[in-house]
């Protein structure tokens, strides 16, 4: 087939050749399975393992492809395949750790979900039976304090930057010090969440508000962010449309410029939820665990899921098999919870994003 | 409930830089008032200035005089946002609000000045507006769907439906057909007559015939070199500027042989 198809631009020569060989659309499927097969049929016969499996048949194919193409389609084409074999690796790559952790997650947490696990606590559980109730009720009351905080907080400071500051000296040294927030590392914001309440209310303080404080410490910046860009985004004529109309600029922002930024302001703040619902270390200093249910975000300790995930497994002793199955099982319903509001950020994106009409 | 705009000496400035110098002249009430000119000329940024659009940019400011119905526009104690409800102004590109519907964009004005209305009422303005823009009839089944589903000429009467739902006593018009097909234009030129019997009305435009077709009055702005401010060179009735123009300049640009 090749050969007909090399001669073809010779059979029938013209001033303008358009016409190139060209190798199956099918190719790098078949290349795919051809190095998989090689490397099977290797690896059975001198008894490798599957990762040098993999390897070996990932080297075959990014060297054999392009050599296919190049034989036939020419230089151009065969770069082409090389690039476009190592794109598709480098994907397969990142998406490994990804699908190997909810795989394990799923693998380890599903047997102990039922029902008493998600509505009961631990107290004077020692060995099995119990439930991660207390914890999820924690997460979600201290997540929801710190969206309450960091939220409106964070979008007011954003429209003053875009729509306000807009490149003044103030603007720029928020600007700064918000980037320099992102990068605080979670323990830092539990530390000064842990002394802004010490100062307070004096040594040994505990309660949920500081958890929620601390998280609101790291979620801010990101809620600066996400907002900023999708307000520089708005069209400078749309806002002119409104002064045009005679609305004065406050309410310009919040009836035309806020409605068209909402989806992807939606998406942001949610994304920032669910990157401080798993985090640990800060809560581990201000709120510290218990095994008993507390709703009073202001008063006393209280259990939450990442927490409650540290302390599981690092217990040991006795009945180490029944705490890490636990673990395991609030891991699966934290992961569950933050694929719930990535589904939901999606939605509400969607949603809210602008009407087209088309 | 039209009126007229005198200005003089108007210099247009954005940060040091002066975009357009030394203006003067007189708009006349229930006329349309044409102005032409090279790219760059300050044509625009004329425009915007006369309903203090020209100050949302930051660093621009402006010198001297726009007298409306006896108030002059930059004295301090006047208020940009009343200014804006009086003069309205319609832009280059079409730019209906992304996120309400037909219906929605025209009332926009109202409800975004959180003006109370009836359900009749509200409609009534819709319908008004919308047949005073030449847009009822292909609308009219339609009103709850995005106005950015229309075609770009839709759009841009929907944006005249938008300004003049306000009843203002000017409008603004910004190139409102440069993005347009000729027939989108033809129905905003007949739009432009029609209109002109209740409002006051000034177009920039880069169409020469465009000028000479709705426009009372015209006016030519250039540049006396490149980086120089622009001024006003001309401002006659249409007829005598596009057959017997005062400058010489006028006469170049309009019959093509300009530079």
């Amino acid at each position: 087939m090749s050969l007909l198809e090399e001669r073809r631009p010779a059979a029938k020569p013209t001033a303008m050749p358009l016409v190139a060989p060209q190798i199956p659309a099918y190719a790098p499927w078949l290349a795919a399975v051809l190095a998989g097969g090689i490397a099977a049929l290797a690896g059975l016969l001198l008894g490798w393992s599957l990762v040098a499996v993999v390897l070996v048949a990932w080297a075959l194919l990014v060297v054999g492809l392009p050599a296919w193409s190049a034989a036939i389609e020419g230089e151009r084409r065969a770069k082409d395949r090389l690039v476009t074999t190592i794109a598709w690796s480098t994907f397969a790559l990142a998406m490994i750790p990804l699908a190997s952790l909810a795989w394990e997650v799923v693998e380890n947490g599903h047997a102990i979900i039922s029902s008493e696990f998600l509505t009961y606590d631990m107290r004077g559980v020692l060995g099995a039976g119990g439930g991660i109730y207390h914890a999820l009720m924690g997460t979600l009351i201290i997540t929801a304090l710190a969206t309450a905080i960091s939220v409106p907080i964070g979008v007011m400071a954003a429209i003053y930057l875009v729509e306000y500051g807009k490149g003044n000296r103030l603007a720029r040294t928020i600007t700064f010090l918000v980037d320099v927030m992102t990068g605080i590392p979670s323990i830092v914001a539990g530390l000064f969440a842990f002394a802004l309440f010490t100062m307070i209310f004096g040594p040994g303080v505990r309660f949920g508000i500081g958890g929620a404080v601390a998280l609101s410490v790291l979620m801010i910046p990101i809620v600066v962010r996400a907002t900023e860009e999708m307000l520089k985004l708005v069209p400078e004529e749309l806002r002119e449309a409104s002064y045009a109309l005679g609305v004065p600029k406050w309410r310009t922002i919040v009836k035309v410029v806020l409605p068209t930024a909402l989806g992807g302001i939606v998406t942001g703040v949610t994304l920032a939820i669910a990157r401080v619902a798993g985090e640990t270390a800060p809560l581990l200093i201000i709120v510290g665990t218990t095994t008993t249910l507390n709703l009073n975000p202001f008063d006393g300790r209280m259990a939450t899921l990442p927490v409650f995930i540290f302390s599981s497994v690092t217990t040991g002793g006795k009945y180490d098999a029944e705490q890490t199955a636990r673990a395991w099982g609030a891991a699966l319903v934290l992961v569950a919870i933050v694929m719930t509001l990535n589904l939901l950020a999606r939605a509400v994106g969607k949603v809210f994003a602008p009407k087209t009409g088309r | 409930m039209a009126t007229s705009i005198d200005i003089s000496d108007l210099n247009i400035y954005y940060g040091d830089f002066l975009a357009v110098e030394g203006v003067g002249m007189t708009i006349r009430a229930r006329s349309v008032t044409a102005f032409i000119g090279p790219s760059g000329c300050g044509k625009s940024t004329f425009l915007r200035s006369l309903n203090r659009m020209h100050e949302v940019i930051p660093g621009a400011r402006v010198e001297g005089k726009v007298v409306v119905d006896g108030q002059s526009l930059y004295d301090p104690s006047v208020d940009p946002v009343a200014v804006r409800r009086q003069i309205g102004m319609v832009f280059q590109r079409p730019n209906p609000f992304p996120t309400m519907s037909i219906y929605e964009n025209v009332l926009a004005g109202n409800r975004l000045n959180s003006k109370r209305m009836k359900k009749a009422e509200a409609d009534d303005i819709v319908e008004r507006s919308l047949r005073g823009a030449n847009l009822w009839t292909e609308v009219k089944d339609r009103l709850g769907k995005p106005g950015m589903g229309l075609s770009g000429g839709q759009q841009q009467r929907l944006c005249i439906a938008r300004a003049i739902a306000v009843e203002p006593q000017v409008l603004l018009m910004d190139e409102p057909c440069s993005a347009l097909d000729p027939i989108s234009t033809a129905a905003i030129e007949d739009l432009i007559h029609e209109l002109k019997s209740d409002y006051t009305i000034v177009i920039v435009t880069h169409n020469m015939q465009q000028a000479a077709r709705v426009s009372d009055d015209t006016g030519f702005f250039n540049l006396k070199a490149a980086g120089e401010p622009g001024h006003l060179v001309e401002f006659n009735a249409t007829s005598k500027v596009f057959s017997n123009p005062d400058d010489p300049s006028t006469e170049a640009y309009i019959s093509g042989r300009f530079g």
